[in-house]
């Protein structure tokens, strides 16, 4: 799909301008007025004089020691938002995806699909148990089989008769039965638990259904998965958090600034289902596409030089402290801090630990430096990085310390139960000078169309 | 379990440059662009390098290790014995921007010109239309193309030659098949493919099909089957025949 779209971009004469990093958006009058970036490639600035803007930025993933996101997902288009006056949404739900592969250390986190457990593969315990079933949520009771007998047939395509297998019960809760079993003691000594396809279904049939999984555990960590089994841990997915946008539109609260996807939020609740991104982008990216297009029409507003210069200015401040700290430590003690206090399950002292950490952090980014030239240096990139990734990690923790229930993809181990009274307050973050505020709102009530749709699928 | 291993890696522009040793303490499993990173977060902040997905999906980490081009996230330390030096460059068949990273935008130009898809008139009246399974198979192989251009790096006609404005490249030569043997398409590349493409310049040794690292079967299934149909359109057995015997 991406490489038809892409097809049908080159041969539309779409400018595209590759490796060019958006440092910072302008609002002039209350409206989007363009974006200052530069490229990687020659260290140069680069000024866009809009009225609309898109942000397809994605996620946040790279706050996290353990992420399948790679290295550009730092929240640029979050922070982005926050910074031009957005409001960001649900930034405390966060998605573990229960399959991320855990050894090798140089491949942690590299995402192991879902469609191993579609194909009927088994998640067990260092004991060899297969322990799904002791996790079922009262709220999924009934709906999931009982029985090994039960799940065999409904992968063996007997799916009338039987009900679907335990492993895959929502992602929050199969990633959360994992951790647990790690944390009882029940984990591999590489401190993951066992997925295992090759009890389940002949070698042929999973290098034809599974071969890219077939091929990366070949390649990455010498295991055959259609003889053994795969080693896997949760890891840091999906942010279902994201700009607070107008649904029909995918405007923000600025005018002229429109998301779509990950860097969207509110589309996903407090816990995405596989597969239900690639729909979101599908349909509310063309949206997006649609209304930043009569957006532009408006024509841009201006931008005053002193605020293009100062932009430019701080962008090369890094420069200047050629002495100062290395930015790859101050990237990695962030994402230590918060793996340890805002990852899977989070409670009040971790958070507020988490708080005061990033504060200290905040001023060691101010001191980071750089050396050698501008051209392609990922030292200068990754300084630049560290502001987005200070406000989507404060944004996260902020709203996870507010949201005092367990939700989704949120998890307070001081609030473990769902509290119906929070069901429909969403948490909304935005920036008052200089400040990060923090306020409940109500959710927006659900369309009479669409809850005439829910109850005839039901 | 970490041991020391020795790197050589280029440091440099397309003006200049030159390779520059370091160490660094190789755990279980690493792979070269681990070795790469870990270089850049502790010894040289600005080392440039290309990566994003780490599992040979992305086609971003071409680079030369030992001379022979490959991905460096799907190159494992422990395929070298630990006392060889293992030494890093960037592709050869592309202009360098800095150490590792390379100019593949000629490639982009190339894949503009290539004469666009153009699907036949819908089968059916909703719009939509009818294919076989196995017809959509044939284009499938070369949709799994990762853009990471180590065929191209590979060829010698761009290599060694250096024939970028006469010749478009094993890689080119895929995303042109893509189309011309899409089940739907109509248009006619063939007179692209023998001038502007100079397909004619690939004498079939099969280097590009050895390092693609998505095990494409680039010559046998995209060129050779590309240069029976130029062939095809252009020359005539029976007017070769009349000329041999009237000569």
């Amino acid at each position: 799909m991406i490489r038809v779209l892409q097809d049908k971009g080159v041969h539309s004469g779409i400018d595209v301008h590759m490796e060019c990093t958006i440092v910072r958006l302008f609002v002039s009058g209350g409206r989007i007025a363009g974006a200052l970036g530069y490229f990687r490639e020659t260290g140069r600035f680069v000024l866009f004089r809009t009225g609309a803007i898109v942000l397809a930025t994605g996620g946040i993933g790279k706050a996290w020691q353990i992420t399948s996101n790679s290295w550009e997902y730092t929240g640029d288009g979050h922070a982005l938002a926050y910074e031009a006056g957005a409001e960001l949404i649900d930034m405390e739900f966060v998605q573990f995806h229960p399959t991320g592969m855990v050894w090798p250390p140089s491949v942690r986190g590299i995402l192991v699909t879902e469609g191993v457990r579609g194909e009927g593969g088994v998640l067990k315990n260092a004991t060899g148990e297969r322990f799904m079933f002791r996790y079922m949520p009262d709220m999924f009771k009934g709906d999931f089989a009982e029985t090994e007998a039960e799940a065999d047939a409904w992968v063996k395509g007997e799916r009338k008769q039987n009900r679907r297998p335990p492993e895959l019960l929502t992602r929050d809760v199969v990633a959360k039965a994992i951790t647990q079993e790690i944390a009882e003691g029940r984990g591999t000594p590489h401190g993951g638990v066992l997925l295992d396809i090759a009890s389940k279904q002949g070698p042929d049939y999973i290098k034809q259904k599974l071969p890219s999984m077939y091929h990366q555990f070949k390649e990455l960590a010498h295991v055959d998965i259609t003889k053994e089994p795969m080693e896997i841990g949760p890891t840091i997915h999906y942010v279902m958090g994201g700009v607070k946008v107008d649904a029909e539109t995918q405007e923000s609260t600025v005018p002229g600034l429109f998301a779509a996807g990950e860097v969207g939020g509110g589309m996903h609740g407090a816990n995405r289902l596989g597969g239900n991104s690639l729909s979101d982008l599908l349909v509310f990216g063309r949206r997006a596409g649609l209304h930043a297009a009569e957006a532009a029409r408006r024509g841009s507003p201006h931008i005053s030089d002193s605020d293009v210069d100062i932009t430019m200015q701080e962008a090369l401040a890094p420069f200047e402290r050629e002495a100062g700290e290395n930015p790859f430590a101050v990237q990695s003690a962030l994402q230590a801090v918060m793996q340890r206090d805002a990852g899977i399950i989070r409670d009040r002292h971790g958070l507020e630990t988490a708080l005061a950490e990033l504060d200290k952090l905040k001023v060691r980014a101010l001191e980071v430096g750089v050396t050698g030239s501008r051209e392609y240096n990922p030292g200068w990139h990754t300084a630049i990085d560290l502001r987005s990734l200070l406000s989507v990690s404060e944004a996260t923790a902020r709203a996870a310390l507010e949201r005092t229930e367990s939700r989704g993809g949120h998890t307070r181990s001081d609030f473990p139960d769902s509290d119906e009274r929070q069901a429909r307050e969403q948490i909304v973050v935005k920036q008052e000078g200089a400040r990060m505020t923090v306020r409940r709102e109500a959710q927006p009530p659900i369309p009479a169309d669409l809850l005439r749709l829910i109850k005839e699928g039901a | 379990m970490a041991e020391q291993r020795r790197l050589k890696v280029f440091r440099g522009t397309n003006e200049r440059g030159e390779l520059k040793e370091y160490r660094v303490a190789a755990g279980e499993g690493m792979v070269v662009l681990d070795a790469v990173h870990m270089i850049q977060a502790e010894q040289a902040p600005d080392l440039a390098v290309r990566w994003n997905c780490k599992a040979g999906k992305c086609g971003s980490c071409s680079a030369e290790i030992n001379g022979k081009p490959r991905l460096m996230c799907m190159t494992r330390m422990s395929d070298y014995p630990a006392e060889e030096t293992i030494t890093v460059t960037p592709m050869r068949a592309f202009p360098v921007i800095k150490d590792l990273v390379t100019d593949v935008s000629w490639n982009y130009e190339v894949s503009k010109r290539i004469p666009a898809f153009k699907p036949r008139a819908p089968d059916a009246p909703d719009g939509t239309w009818r294919m076989y399974q196995y017809e959509v198979e044939r284009p499938q192989e070369f949709r799994k193309c990762i853009e990471c251009f180590l065929c191209q790096d590979v060829c010698h006609v761009l290599r060694t030659h250096e024939k970028h404005d006469q010749f478009m490249g094993p890689a080119m030569l895929v995303r042109a098949a893509v189309y011309e043997m899409h089940p739907l398409d109509e248009a006619d590349r063939r007179d692209h493919l023998r001038h502007e493409g100079g397909i004619g310049f690939c004498n079939i040794t099969k280097c590009c099909t050895e390092v693609c690292p998505e095990s494409i079967t680039i010559t046998d299934n995209a060129i050779i089957p590309l240069k029976e149909r130029v062939v095809d359109a252009n020359y005539d057995p029976l007017v070769a025949l009349w000329r041999k015997l009237t000569k």
